[in-house]
């Protein structure tokens, strides 16, 4: 007998909740509010304004990605080895931030960067010179990798803890130094770690919207925070499904070009 | 074997989101469809006591929110409590009833000048409920002069302590009343010099932040001099730091009104009037008004206020600040090109 339909509830949740609301994004970006088709909706996701906010978008979340890999690696580098493996604790201290809720760590940390915040008041009491931190780029790139960066750790310290020790061996056996054994032999059987590392950080990264409101006080509209305002504030639902499948597109063709560095497909690692 | 599983999963979905049966109705009921926290729970209970009309209380965010649940369907409302252009677009679809005023005997301790709004000419489909205006909440450790002018708030020498309110009539609104332009023009160049005031206003640095609802807690906390802010909030906020202060500038600015109207999908008529007369009995009304801390239409009710309370300009606008106040009116056809305006200005 066959198995398949053990994905039936599953695939009626798909149909539900993925295939029509897509349908209902793609009939509203070419459809005008009064029903007619259009062109125009698509159209202004080129223009000088969305252009703005759309490069201010991708730049933070490469940027963010970025921040993310280069403290995420060495994190899930030093968790994986076998010095650690004993302090289970320290790991579960890596992941306790997403048991909070992310709005409820977004305020909190608010709260911290304020001009009168608990940051420049004790750095008032100490003598010091308050610091602006709060409405600048650099709060919200704070924000963002603080949010994200579990989702890069993650999948590395998955894909290094599934290595076959034996290969590392096999590697100082014939000779290699430390260094060579990380560039050679780790780094790049721990590279499908790293690809959905990136894509589950760069994803959320590039969709932002709250996180650029609270720290950012507004200054910096994201691509997620226009398409937030077009169907909460505007109702321009057309305008809002044109931006969010200009977004969908983004996002499937950066997905699409990492799948093509990845070295070994199938292999560890999360598959995207 | 197929089908069947999809079946079992879709009636599973569909039993999920059904929700329960309805309770039989034994009593009357009203529903009334109101502003999130924009009312006394103790009145209600009082309501139903007094009258045995039993009252389903469910809320709003946004006029928006209210229209699209209204015309949609989906929700069957008896009395709804929408802002001045709403009503003004309700009735141009012909979607009110047209109020009994016999059976609404308290309707007429409303402040007169609130009795014949330009949004609902001789007020047949709407009585107010609330009303208030927009102003500058300001600081007054910050900022040493009086404040009497939009134009502080343009003024670059408040770097980085000016908070604009994200919306958009709002903040269009009250640069527009700055230049001298009605908050409801469609003349494209003043709309143009309006934007440009609101870039200049961006890049001289004077704007540390364009939020709607954080911006009250950021005044209490001192993290600005001054605010574009709606007297409710701004009432709030100066009940928790003394050294607010709210003012409705020279050139006039926006005032709205909060107004009871019955849809014409209303069931029940007759409850629907009782409910809105009980709003407007004097003691309810007081109560509702030291709640929400908004500005009552019931002119009884301004007579009860403490000396104390009649001082806030943000809780008794004065007669001469509303005098050169205006309503907005529903430009829903027009928006689309303030929408644009704004995306200008913030991305």
């Amino acid at each position: 007998m066959k198995r398949s339909y053990f994905a039936g509830p599953y695939a009626v949740w798909m149909i539900l909740f993925t295939i029509a609301p897509m349908i209902f994004v793609v009939f509203y970006a070419f459809h005008t509010t009064d029903g007619g088709i259009t062109f125009d909706n698509i159209i202004r996701c080129f223009d000088a304004t969305t252009m703005k906010v759309f490069l201010r978008s991708v730049k933070l979340a490469l940027m963010c990605t970025m921040l993310c890999l280069l403290l995420g690696y060495p994190a899930a580098y030093i968790l994986a080895s076998k010095d650690f493996s004993k302090y289970k604790m320290l790991f579960v201290l890596f992941i306790l931030p997403m048991w909070m809720n992310f709005l409820l760590r977004t305020y909190a940390t608010m709260s911290l960067l304020e001009n009168r915040g608990i940051i420049n008041t004790v750095l008032e009491k100490l003598g010091f010179e308050r610091v602006n931190m709060i409405g600048t780029e650099g709060a919200v790139l704070f924000g963002m990798v603080y949010n994200f960066l579990p989702f890069m750790i993650l999948p590395i310290h998955t894909s290094l803890k599934k290595m076959d020790t034996r290969v590392i061996e096999a590697a100082q056996d014939l000779g290699a130094n430390p260094f060579r054994v990380f560039a050679r032999v780790t780094l790049p059987l721990s590279v499908p770690g790293v690809i959905s590392g990136i894509t589950m950080v760069f994803m959320p990264a590039v969709t932002t919207f709250a996180i650029s409101r609270l720290l950012g006080n507004g200054n910096f509209m994201l691509l997620g925070d226009m398409i937030e305002k077009q169907f909460m504030e505007s109702h321009d639902w057309s305008f809002g499904s044109a931006l969010s499948l200009f977004m969908m597109i983004l996002i499937m063709l950066s997905i699409g070009l990492l799948n093509r560095i990845e070295p070994n497909k199938g292999e560890g690692g999360g598959k995207w | 074997m197929k089908k069947l599983s999809l079946l079992v999963a879709l009636a599973l979905v569909v039993t999920l989101f059904s929700g329960f049966a309805p309770e039989a109705r034994a009593e009357e009921t009203l529903t009334v469809y109101n502003w999130y926290d924009y009312i006394d729970d103790s009145v209600i209970e009082e309501f139903e006591k007094e009258t045995g009309i039993k009252v389903r209380y469910v809320n709003f965010t946004t006029n928006e929110e209210m229209y699209v649940k209204m015309t949609a369907g989906g929700g069957q409302y008896d009395v709804i409590m929408p802002s001045d252009y709403m009503i003004e677009r309700l009735i141009k679809e012909d979607m009110l009833v047209e109020l009994d005023y016999s059976l609404l005997p308290n309707a007429a301790g409303v402040i007169d000048w609130m009795k014949t709004p330009a949004y609902d000419p001789n007020g047949v489909h709407s009585v107010p409920y609330m009303w208030g205006t927009v102003g500058i909440l300001y600081n007054t450790d910050y900022v040493d002069e009086e404040i009497t002018s939009w134009k502080s708030i343009f003024d670059p020498s408040y770097s980085s302590d000016v908070f604009m309110l994200d919306s958009i009539r709002d903040s269009i609104g009250v640069t527009l009343k700055m230049l001298g332009y009605s908050l409801n023009t469609r003349e494209p160049e003043a709309l143009e010099e309006a934007k440009q005031a609101l870039i200049q206003q961006k890049k001289d640095g004077i704007v540390q932040g364009y939020l709607v609802d954080e911006v009250k807690d950021k005044m209490i906390g001192g993290e600005a001099a001054m605010a574009v802010m709606w007297s409710g909030d701004a009432m709030y906020a100066i009940m928790e730091n003394d050294s607010l202060e709210y003012v409705v500038p020279e050139e006039g600015s926006n005032v709205w009104v909060d107004a009871m109207c019955i849809p014409k999908s209303c069931k029940n008529v007759e409850a629907a009037h009782k409910f809105i007369d009980f709003m407007c009995r004097p003691d309810i009304a007081y109560k509702n008004m030291q709640y929400i801390y908004y500005s009552t239409p019931i002119s009884a009710v301004v007579d009860m206020m403490s000396e104390e309370e009649l001082a806030y300009e943000a809780l008794n606008p004065s007669d001469e600040a509303v005098a050169r106040c205006e309503f907005f009116n529903d430009i829903s056809e027009y928006m689309s090109i303030y929408d644009k305006i704004w995306m200008d200005i913030r991305a």
